[in-house]
């Protein structure tokens, strides 16, 4: 219960930040707008189904990057990961807490991606928006994980884009496979299991992420 | 308390401590002086855990909740108001009664009237008060505190003078500082690092 309650104390936290501050979810949102009205015009007219499913996906990923970029920001600034870490609680707990806000971000950006998806180009479909779902948890197990280790480095611009990107391949994979496919019950069982293995592997490797 | 043998720790090619021995006993107040460079703010990163050696052991026989480390950079959000940043630490810490704790550090360290303001709206001073608050609140029993004073006017150095006074005896301390004679009555050691 007390590891829930660290969760729910960091969770909370970030969202108050990003409510007081505004710094990242105006900015992934209008991101993933401008991004899908410059694949509306870099689109062929004609151009199939499938082509505009991929650049969905391929604007879902990029608002990510943007998002996670900021995920330690306010910790990064005055280094208060220091004082969280040096605090009782279990270290998985920032990351979990970290996690679910991310999760929030990349939600609210979805919830105006997809009507404008819709708008530009194709229909969104049930099995699209639990695709969509399914990639959300990915991204932000994996990148809250990539974004703790970028945060360290001089070089987080570059460095967390470097390590996201081959990683959330199979969630691409799985994402435009659930949006195409006649059968999508596979591929989101597919982002289902790359969730859980990627979510167990993150929560557990996160402690050593943190400290030397 | 602490202990080290041939303690050591580099950044990259630079060696910033080298072969330190060190025994700290409980209770005691180490005073760490040296100049800038001199690897004050390592050891104390080190005695916290947020540093592995790269050289030599160290042991230090304290629960990592029942550390107090008061850093150069005051670890407290900016967008967040002085309330909430202890009320954080304070859950985190599992702080028992924790608001009536928080709002008598607030209260004494003359934050009272401020403690819904940004952190990032204080001033250096201000910051360093409640930093100083954050360090405190869960009653730590080993007190890291690097260049305490930092920041501080007259009356906030008093303060910390006062406080400094009712901690020696009951608390371990390591505290690292550019200028020792405003703690050094209270010292039970120094460290001099070259």
């Amino acid at each position: 219960m007390r590891y829930l309650a660290d969760v729910g104390t960091l969770a909370a936290k970030d969202l108050r930040l990003e409510l007081r501050s505004r710094d990242t979810v105006p900015a992934m949102l209008l991101f993933v707008v401008a991004t899908l009205v410059v694949f509306n015009f870099a689109l062929p007219a004609g151009a199939s189904a499938e082509a505009a499913y991929g650049l969905l996906w391929a604007a879902l990923v990029f608002t990510a990057i943007l998002g996670l970029t900021r995920a330690f920001a306010a910790e990064r600034e005055q280094r208060v990961l220091e004082g969280l870490v040096l605090a009782p609680s279990d270290r998985s707990a920032i990351w979990l807490g970290k996690a679910i806000a991310v999760v929030a971000f990349l939600a609210l950006a979805e919830v105006v991606a997809l009507p404008a998806f819709a708008l530009f180009f194709e229909p969104v479909s049930w099995e699209l928006v639990a695709a969509v779902a399914l990639a959300t948890i990915g991204f932000a197990a994996v990148g809250t994980l990539l974004a703790a280790m970028a945060a360290a480095s001089r070089a987080r611009e570059l460095l967390l884009p470097l390590l996201f990107l081959p990683l959330v391949i199979p969630i691409v994979v799985g994402g435009v496979g659930a949006s195409i496919a006649d059968d999508p019950g596979r591929y989101l069982g597919f982002l289902a299991l790359y969730d859980l293995i990627f979510a167990i592997l993150s929560w557990a490797s996160f402690e050593y992420v943190v400290t030397e | 308390m602490i202990a080290a043998r041939g303690l050591g720790r580099s950044f990259g090619a630079k060696a910033v401590l080298r072969d330190l021995d060190l025994d700290v006993a409980e209770r005691d107040l180490l005073l760490v002086t040296g100049p800038n460079g001199s690897g004050k703010s390592t050891l104390l990163a080190l005695c916290a855990g947020l540093l592995a050696p790269t050289r030599g052991e160290l042991e230090v026989s304290v629960e990592r909740g029942r550390i107090g480390y008061l850093a150069h950079e005051p670890l407290l959000y900016r967008e967040l108001t002085a309330l909430e940043n202890l009320d954080l630490y304070g859950r985190l810490y599992r702080v028992p009664e924790r608001r009536e704790r928080i709002g008598m550090f607030l209260e004494r360290y003359g934050l009272w009237e401020e403690r819904r303001e940004r952190v990032g709206t204080f001033s250096r001073g201000m910051q360093q008060r409640l930093a100083l608050c954050r360090t405190l609140l869960h009653e730590p029993d080993l007190l890291l505190l690097d260049e305490p004073y930092a920041g501080l006017d007259e009356e906030g150095a008093e303060l910390l003078d006062g406080e400094l006074r009712a901690l020696t005896g009951t608390r371990t301390l390591l505290l690292a500082t550019h200028d020792p004679g405003r703690v050094a009555p209270l010292a039970s050691g120094r460290l001099a690092l070259a």
